[in-house]
């Protein structure tokens, strides 16, 4: 049983870095709300997870909130359309994903009515059934606002009865301040969701979980707890010291536990669950309010745009309109990044649209987040190790996917590393070491399924070699079966009658015997069958004489028809032949006309 | 328009290898002024020469190894391998003892071993090993401190010794120590605190006697102590920094210290007290600059403090029982040895794989 007091001691976990926060940017004014773009481009797939099944055409008018998707046979979870509009195309799209895949996206054009759809808020969370509560999250589309968009009603469930519910405030990552924001506008719904999300999880007690650099954040809070009365004393504030990682969610329940989450095993596993406020946010929505998860909160910073800020997005808005609106000046090798600096992504076209998960925009000038420079050698120095929240040994795993040994690298536990980037940020080498933990994991993951896929390619070819043999003896099984079929019907034949085939086969023995026995002294009676022959030879002549005088007949009708065109060809060439007379007569005479002009003149 | 790509992180702490290595040389100016103003000229001269020849040594190996020549020397550590053997041998050295170090180090220990980061041995160390071995006398040739003797050499006769192994008035090495010694202590050649010792103790001599002698000076070996003591504000300097964690250095010290107290208690006439051992020789020098080599040493933190306190209990075994005055050199290469097998014994637990342990 885990219980945590508002002064009981927080836990340290190993490593962390401070990176320059760079916060003040973009958290100093309330969040926003940008006009809307011209066009919405709603990926299908915007989380972890599979996709939902479309469930709306080209050419449809869509409410605002109307789920373009449903769970479907595989239980994906949904989207919804962000505002009003029509569905003018369902296409590949360039991904908000840093594979710059594209993939199965909606095209909604808004109609600026911003008209809903009818929204349906639970009013009394007892009179549904615990399945009913999830199943309305899973169809609000609620996904974690936090990280990896894992949908929060299969998250939720896994976690009943838990001791400790940790609602995730403490956005360690340098930049981002969505979360910041969020928290000091809307403290009192972020409370509410969490409340909600206690009694969907029948959680024994809250911790709201805020880095110390958040002060009215923390403020905020406070005075909602305070003010409160629904608040129970099960849900406490506490305030994490500013380091980064802390806001891992391995490593939070770190700090304020002090115990580990086993490898293999989920939060759950240990009676916690970590949920951002955002996510809490949202849910407070769809169950108070009915409504879908249609719009989060991003930071738009950075040095070259000349408006950072936070703003309420609607999802599928493409990046370059949010730019555009925030004054944004790229200079010569730009990067644009998909979260924060630590562990946020580039993207190469600014078409890809705002999805769940996208928590901050950020576009650096060169200054502020120089660009990579040489890798140089690694000089064993250490500091990787210093720094790793996960207690790794960067360096030595460095060297491990170097080699592509794979083995050595299960046995340094690479699939622990967050790819927190802490590593790398303080690498004096400048080693993109978290760039070769992925391509080591991604080529560990391509093994295991090429392993896979040779095992079930194995089986496939046991399983044919197998049929192939059962068939053959199948069909051996059924030739023998049909032979005996056959001698049997034979027997019944010359038998007439129900005997059995061996005493049958007996019988024509001795019959024949006895036939042989009998023929010997009256050889001279086979006259008559002979004549008979020779009668059919006969029959059988005539008939072949027949049948030649048709083919001849058929012949020589054959030829009349040759001769018919033949004929015509004659006529033609006769005709030809006749021109070309007429011809040579008419160039005589000019010829001759000709000549009798030069004399005379 | 296209946009740049990376991979995250995307900002990085502005402390590159070549600064490590720029702070770890800036750290060592107050040890060789120490030595310059104890000693002469000669270091100086010695840390040119040793400059010079690694930076033309490392240029050949990285050309030879078809790698660019700018780059590699741009982190500097060719330098630090220079400048650590430089300061470790005597100041007037003839340069061909210098010349042979350092290429030794660059070459054989470093670049054939496959280059920064690879080499299995501390270079400096490696390379005063087998200086120490094959020029005994040139290596243990050390005048007494300038203050001691009162004789001080210019930067010309230095540099003539060094190189021509005369000075402008025709005096070799060997005269200028006889005259300088031959003041003090009436032919007594061995000049180094630690070799005094040693050369007492075999004679048959107490410590007390040997400790009487004016190089001792008041608390430790004269002059040396003040080495020591401008490497431990260096050492110190780097530690604040965050050069260097404090892992070794407390480690090396502590072990040398322990061991140190231990043996004087248990022969307090024999075995050299506390103070000698951690200010005589090059006892800062190795806790601070030579130990925290990254590339030689243990990485984790335990392993750090695994290695260095072996380092520590070996310099102390082999400067009292051992066959030389001074250990660090060998007692660095022993505990370099070592590294792989306690890298493998002191591997951290990660996270989660404690079996949810509290």
């Amino acid at each position: 049983m885990i219980e945590i007091t508002a002064t009981s001691p927080l836990h340290h976990f190993p490593g962390g870095i401070h990176p320059p926060e760079q916060k003040a940017l973009a958290n100093q004014t309330p969040i926003q709300r940008l006009p809307l773009a011209p066009m919405l481009y709603i990926p299908l797939r915007q989380h972890s997870g599979p996709a939902g099944e479309l469930c709306v055409q080209v050419g449809d008018h869509v409410l605002k909130g109307q789920a373009l998707t449903q769970p479907g046979v595989d239980n994906g979870l949904p989207v919804h359309a962000s505002t009003s509009g029509t569905i003018v195309a369902i296409q590949d799209h360039p991904l908000n994903h840093p594979s710059g895949f594209s993939g199965p996206t909606a095209y909604l054009q808004p109609d600026g009515a911003e008209q809903w759809i009818e929204r349906q808020p639970i009013d009394d969370l007892s009179r549904l059934s615990h399945r009913e509560i999830l199943m309305h999250l899973q169809l609000m589309g609620i996904a974690g606002l936090g990280g990896a968009g894992f949908p929060t009603a299969r998250k939720v469930a896994g976690a009943q009865g838990i001791d400790l519910l940790i609602i995730n405030g403490v956005e360690c990552e340098p930049y981002i301040v969505a979360d910041d924001r969020l928290m000091r506008e809307h403290a009192a719904e972020i409370v509410r969701g969490s409340q909600l999300l206690q009694t969907i999880t029948a959680a024994k007690q809250v911790v709201i979980a805020v880095e110390d650099n958040k002060p009215e954040a923390i403020a905020a809070f406070e005075t909602v707890l305070a003010a409160d009365a629904n608040v129970t004393n099960t849900m406490i504030l506490r305030v994490v010291p500013t380091r980064y990682p802390s806001g891992g969610e391995k490593q939070l329940i770190q700090v304020l536990t002090g115990l580990q989450v086993p490898a293999d095993q989920l939060p759950a596993d240990i009676g916690i669950l970590v949920q951002n406020v955002g996510t809490a946010f949202a849910v407070a929505r769809a169950i108070d309010h009915g409504e879908p998860l249609i719009e989060r909160v991003v930071t738009i910073t950075g040095q070259a745009l000349s408006k950072p800020g936070t703003a309420w997005i609607p999802l599928g808005t493409p990046i370059d309109h949010i730019l555009s609106v925030s004054g944004f000046q790229p200079a010569n090798k730009q990067r644009v990044i998909i979260g924060g600096p630590m562990m946020g992504y580039t993207i190469a076209s600014l078409q890809v649209p705002v999805i769940k998960t996208t928590n901050c925009i950020l576009a650096p000038s060169a200054k502020e987040l120089a660009p990579p420079e040489h890798e140089m050698a690694c000089i064993r120095c250490g500091a990787c190790e210093q720094v790793c929240p996960a207690s790794l040994l960067p360096q030595q795993l460095q060297w491990l996917a170097k080699a592509k040994d794979y083995d050595g690298l299960k046995q340094h536990h690479l699939a622990d590393c967050i790819e927190c980037g802490a590593c790398a940020y303080v690498c004096p080498s400048e080693i993109p070491l978290v760039q070769y933990y992925r391509q080591a994991k991604a080529e560990i993951r391509e093994q295991l399924i090429e392993q896979q896929k040779s095992e079930i390619a194995r089986q496939r070819f046991e399983a044919r070699q197998a049929r192939l043999e059962r068939e053959k003896e199948e069909r051996l099984e059924k030739h023998r079966k049909a032979a005996e079929a056959r001698k049997a019907a034979q027997a019944a034949r010359a038998d007439s009658g129900e005997e059995d085939p061996v005493k049958a086969a007996l019988a024509r023995v001795k019959a024949k015997k006895a036939a042989q026995q009998a023929a010997e002294p009256a050889s001279e009676s086979t006259d008559a069958p002979a004549d008979d022959k020779k009668a059919q030879v006969a029959a059988a002549v005539a008939r072949a004489k027949a049948r030649k005088a048709e083919r001849e007949a058929a012949l020589a009708q054959a030829d009349d028809q040759q001769k018919a065109d033949d004929d015509k060809k004659a006529q033609v060439a006769a005709a030809v032949a006749r021109a070309k007379a007429r011809k040579a007569e008419r160039d005589a005479a000019a010829q001759q006309e000709k000549q009798e002009d030069g004399e005379s003149s | 328009m296209s946009f740049f790509i990376a991979s995250s992180p995307h900002n990085h702490q502005k402390r590159t290898t070549s600064r490590l290595m720029q702070l770890v040389l800036l750290a060592m100016v107050p040890g060789v002024l120490a030595q310059f103003y104890f000693f002469g000229w000669g270091i100086v001269w010695q840390l040119l020469i040793a400059g010079f020849t690694a930076v033309c040594a490392e240029s050949l190996c990285l050309i030879a190894r078809e790698r660019s020549p700018l780059r590699g020397l741009q982190d500097y550590s060719a330098l630090v391998t220079a400048a650590l053997l430089a300061v470790s041998i005597p100041p007037l050295a003839p340069w061909w003892v210098i010349v042979i170090g350092t290429i030794f180090a660059i070459v054989v220990v470093k670049h054939l071993f496959g280059g920064i980061g690879h080499n299995i041995f501390n270079p400096a160390m490696a390379a005063y090993v087998l200086l120490l071995i094959s020029f005994p006398v040139q290596m243990t040739s050390w005048l007494p401190p300038v203050t001691l003797s009162g004789e001080s050499i210019g930067w010309w006769d230095s540099l003539r010794l060094i190189l021509v192994q005369y000075t402008s008035a025709g005096y070799s090495v060997d005269q200028v120590r006889a005259v300088a010694t031959g003041q003090l202590f009436d032919a007594v050649v061995m000049a180094t605190p630690l070799d005094q010792i040693k050369t007492d103790l075999a004679q048959g001599l107490t410590l007390s006697e040997s400790l009487s002698k004016p190089i001792f000076g008041a608390f430790a070996g004269h002059g040396w102590l003040w080495v020591n003591v401008a490497y431990l504000f260096g050492g110190l300097m780097l530690l604040q920094q965050r050069i260097i964690q404090w892992h070794i250095p407390a480690a090396l010290l502590g072990a040398l210290a322990v061991a140190a107290i231990i043996g004087s208690l248990a022969a307090p006439d024999a075995l050299p007290g506390l103070n000698i051992h951690l200010f005589s020789g090059g006892t800062m020098l190795a806790a601070f600059f030579i130990a925290t080599d990254p590339v030689s040493a243990a990485t984790s933190n335990r392993g750090k403090l695994i290695y260095a306190a072996l380092v520590g209990v070996l310099i102390y075994v082999i400067r009292s029982f051992g066959g030389y005055p001074d250990a660090i050199a060998f007692a660095v290469l022993l505990a370099n040895l070592c590294v792989p097998v306690i890298d493998q014994y002191t591997r951290p637990t990660a996270y989660g794989q404690a079996g949810g342990q509290r």
